[in-house]
């Protein structure tokens, strides 16, 4: 009798925890993504944390020092890194992925104070969310620098 | 030379833990005291060589010996000697020579204690500290040596060997490329020694337990004995801990002291499931009880202390503290691993010879809240086990990559925080035995009239969220608990023994100062707890690009931007350092200089900010950019941070509760001064009550 109480316990602290932790991962999740799975499942993702990654095209750059506002454009990079390995590396990857025409590509916003790092070709990555817009509005924004991959730490203008 | 002969101490170092483990397993085995002695023996004598060989690291660092591959990566010349000499820890092969010298150093101290009166554990503790010992001293002398020079090889190439290679001459590159700037910090020196004397002290325990299941000599001796190392893991870890959110406070420039990075975590839960056994092991002490769920959380702690260290060091996750990045992860996946099996194992074996005597009285027994205390520890471990985790689990079984970021661990952390701040208190106040809950509900009466005083000042205070009024009044009810405990106890001595309140409460903590020094340990919790709820509930940033005279306003405070001066230094940085006047209230109360240190070679900016401090609420600023402008104007980001004060405070009240409850007792019959100087004591069990 003692013991199917103690149980019965531990069976509840068991699934309060549980429930716990699946709440809490379907609040907290990030989904890492590249542009091109970001715009095919495009209706399903918006409002959800999303990280993605791709280069910085430096014509779209605009910043607006007095509102803190940068808006630039990012174009598809592959999100696996055998892959870019395969292609010649990051900097080659992130300079085709600008000349291309064809890439598919998304705007981003980010309040802030423009990265010195912000330049064309960087890699940007970005976390925040997917506007009904179809523009992304990041919270937090981080650049690698592609001659200086190996090295390049993030740089300070990631907001949190 | 110096660094080969460096290598030569670590490495018989090696051949000496080596023998030390297979000795003292022949000797346990066959009952051989002549191989237990030599395998202690040859323990102890592996604290002297790596001494040595840190010293050479560490004379090599300060004397700018840029040949040798570690010291190139991790100093340069225009760094102080303090931290070119503490770059010993300040990167992967470094640290991990320095872990085996401070394990080095806690298996010298435990080689040298009194054995008379626990000599089978001997062989076993030796065996098991000596193992852990030797898989490290293995990375150290075979994967990762810190020792390796630079070599030009005939073909013009410059690599790193141990020995020259054929053709090879000796290459001294003119400086080196400097330690990463982010870690040229204060709190960054001390916080790696701080953890890792953590990690190492719960070595101690585990040992201990194996021994006493291989012995099977599995009664509360071995909890006895390790009771103070495992206090002081404890401590180390918990101002390990402190030390390095006080760091990305100071230095990562984003307003926080917690960002719940893999790595963090992973310091993190062996705190969890290490405080969950110093509390479980009471138990076990008074009512010989939990004896297997003791074992299971040592174990656990044991594995956690190896994976924290191998999240640190492996870059296996990429967060700001995995700056390198080698081939030492399957080795630590393999030990992690077989060290699991071998002490499940054991425990297997030994699963009858560790029946409790009875079971748990009644619900509200202390003992009964002990272990839901347990339940909530492990429970936090599994969250926070399970977020560090979740990127390789999301991706092998859904094919998602996905990560949890801080929502997660906010929202599963809170609610788990608050049923243990409960617990906290009616285990304060639960009698142990047989409790009837109208008992503890009459106990809870006062201290839940401190909660509701502290709810309500936390009203009046203007810090009315619903989750951080429900937090104050917990904190409120834990510290009433305790103090009501406090002064029942002191009360009852006072009428008993007709003597001053005063010094029935001196009496009352120097006769069960576990006790007390617990509660001083809580009350330290509580202080914490308060700077938590300060910044997490009511945190509030904003920032402006201000031209000279304009001024920013948040809430109470105004600061207005007076100047910024930039100028480059002498070890290779380019600063620019603002003046701003803060006023609070309209009242000017601080002059702040926000900087950034942009380290020229690194080609990285280090924010710093300026911090006005009170008991009340920080108020920090930083210096964001200024150059896209121009040198008048600046943009300045500013953080209010209520009561984070508190948090900061809160390690110095541990540490008094832990000297309270952890200093060595004075023996009552010293057998031989020489015994006596030796032995780390144990404290008689306290009273139960």
């Amino acid at each position: 009798m003692e013991n199917r109480k103690y149980l019965f316990g531990i069976f509840l602290i068991l699934a309060s925890v549980v429930y716990l932790i699946y709440s809490s991962v379907k609040a907290g999740q990030e989904y890492f993504l590249t542009v091109d799975e970001l715009l095919a499942r495009q209706e399903e993702m918006i409002g959800r944390k999303i990280r993605v990654s791709g280069a910085v095209i430096g014509d779209t750059i605009f910043y607006d020092p007095e509102k803190l506002e940068v808006r630039f454009t990012i174009a598809h990079v592959p999100g696996d890194l055998d892959e870019v390995e395969a292609q010649g590396g990051m900097a080659k990857v992130l300079a085709e992925a600008v000349r291309d025409p064809n890439r598919s590509r998304i705007e981003v916003v980010y309040y802030g104070v423009k990265p010195d790092l912000l330049r064309n070709e960087a890699q940007a990555i970005v976390t925040g969310t997917l506007g009904e817009d179809g523009v992304f509005y990041a919270d937090e924004l981080l650049l690698k620098c592609p001659t200086k991959y190996e090295a390049a730490a993030p740089e300070a203008g990631s907001g949190r | 030379m110096l660094a080969l002969m460096g290598y030569a101490l670590t490495l018989v170092a090696f051949v000496l833990s080596l023998y030390a483990t297979g000795a003292a397993l022949w000797g346990g085995w066959k009952r051989n005291a002549a191989f237990e002695w030599s395998a202690r023996n040859a323990m102890l004598a592996i604290f002297p060589l790596l001494t040595a060989a840190n010293l050479i690291l560490m004379y090599l660092l300060a004397y700018n010996h840029f040949e040798v591959e570690y010291v190139h990566s991790v100093s340069e010349m225009e760094m102080p000697l303090y931290l070119r000499v503490t770059a010993l820890w300040g990167g992967q092969a470094g640290s991990l020579l320095f872990w085996s010298w401070l394990m080095a150093a806690f298996a010298f101290a435990v080689g040298l204690r009194d054995w008379h009166r626990d000599r089978e554990f001997l062989p076993w503790v030796v065996f098991f500290t000596s193992l852990t010992l030797a898989f490290f001293l293995f990375l150290n002398t075979v994967l990762e040596p810190p020792f390796r020079r630079f070599w030009l090889l005939p073909s013009g190439k410059i690599e790193a060997y141990l020995f020259p290679p054929a053709g090879a001459k000796a290459f001294y590159p003119r400086n080196g490329s400097g330690l990463n700037p982010l870690l040229r910090h204060p709190g960054m020196v001390a916080h790696p020694p701080f953890l890792y004397l953590g990690f190492v002290s719960f070595v101690i325990p585990y040992a201990f337990a194996m021994a006493a299941l291989v012995t099977r000599r599995v009664d509360a001796r071995w909890i006895r004995l390790t009771r103070p190392w495992t206090l002081v893991a404890w401590l180390f870890l918990f101002l390990g801990l402190i030390l390095g959110s006080r760091w990305a406070y100071d230095v990562l420039g984003w307003g926080g002291y917690w960002g719940w990075d893999p790595v963090e975590i992973s310091a993190f839960m062996p705190w969890l499931t290490g405080t969950a056994f110093l509390h479980s092991v009471i138990v076990q002490e008074q009512r010989g009880i939990l004896k297997r769920w003791n074992i299971v959380l040592i174990i656990l702690t044991y594995a956690l202390v190896l994976f924290g260290t191998f999240l640190t060091r492996s870059g296996v996750l990429s967060s700001v503290h995995s700056f390198a990045q080698s081939a030492i992860g399957p080795a630590f996946f393999i030990f992690i691993g077989a060290m699991t099996v071998l002490s499940v194992e054991l425990l297997r074996r030994r699963w009858d010879d560790l029946e409790g005597k009875g079971g748990i009285p009644s619900f509200f027994s202390r003992e009964a809240l002990f272990l839901y205390t347990n339940y909530i520890f492990i429970s936090m471990t599994v969250v926070n086990f399970w977020g560090v985790v979740y990127p390789l689990v999301s991706e092998l079984v859904t094919g998602e990559k996905a990560s949890v970021g801080p929502p997660y661990y906010e929202r599963a952390m809170g609610p788990l925080s608050a049923v243990m701040l409960l617990l906290m208190g009616l285990a304060t106040l639960a009698p142990w035995g047989r409790v009837h809950w109208r008992r503890l509900a009459r106990l809870m009466v006062i201290p839940s009239l401190v909660g509701l005083a502290a709810a309500g000042w936390a009203w009046w205070a203007h810090y009315r969220a619903p989750g951080a009024l429900l937090g104050f009044f917990l904190l409120g009810f834990v510290a009433g608990a305790i103090f009501y405990d406090i002064f029942r106890g002191a009360w009852a001595r006072h009428r008993v023994h007709k003597e001053p309140l005063w010094r029935s409460l001196w009496r009352l903590f120097t006769r069960n100062r576990r006790r007390y020094g617990g509660y001083v340990v809580h009350l330290s919790i509580i202080v914490m707890g308060v700077g938590i709820i300060g910044i997490e509930f009511f945190q509030a940033e904003t920032q402006r690009t201000l031209a000279q005279g304009e001024s920013l306003t948040l809430r109470e405070y105004t600061i207005v931007y007076d100047g910024l001066a930039i100028f480059n230094t002498h070890d290779g940085r380019q600063v620019a350092r603002a003046e701003v006047s803060v006023y609070k209230d309209g009242q000017k109360v601080a002059v702040l200089h926000p900087r950034q240190d942009y380290y020229i070679k690194d080609q990285q900016p280090m924010t710093i900010p300026g911090v006005y401090s009170t008991w009340g609420e920080e108020f920090y600023v930083l210096l964001v950019s200024w150059k896209p402008i121009t040198v008048e104007g600046a943009t300045f980001k500013v953080y209010h941070n209520p009561l984070v004060k508190w948090l900061w405070a809160s390690p110095w009240i541990a540490i008094l509760g832990i000297l309270i409850a952890a200093w060595p007792e004075r023996r009552r019959k010293p057998a031989t001064a020489r015994a006596r100087a030796r032995r780390p004591a144990s404290a008689p069990a306290p009273a139960a009550g």
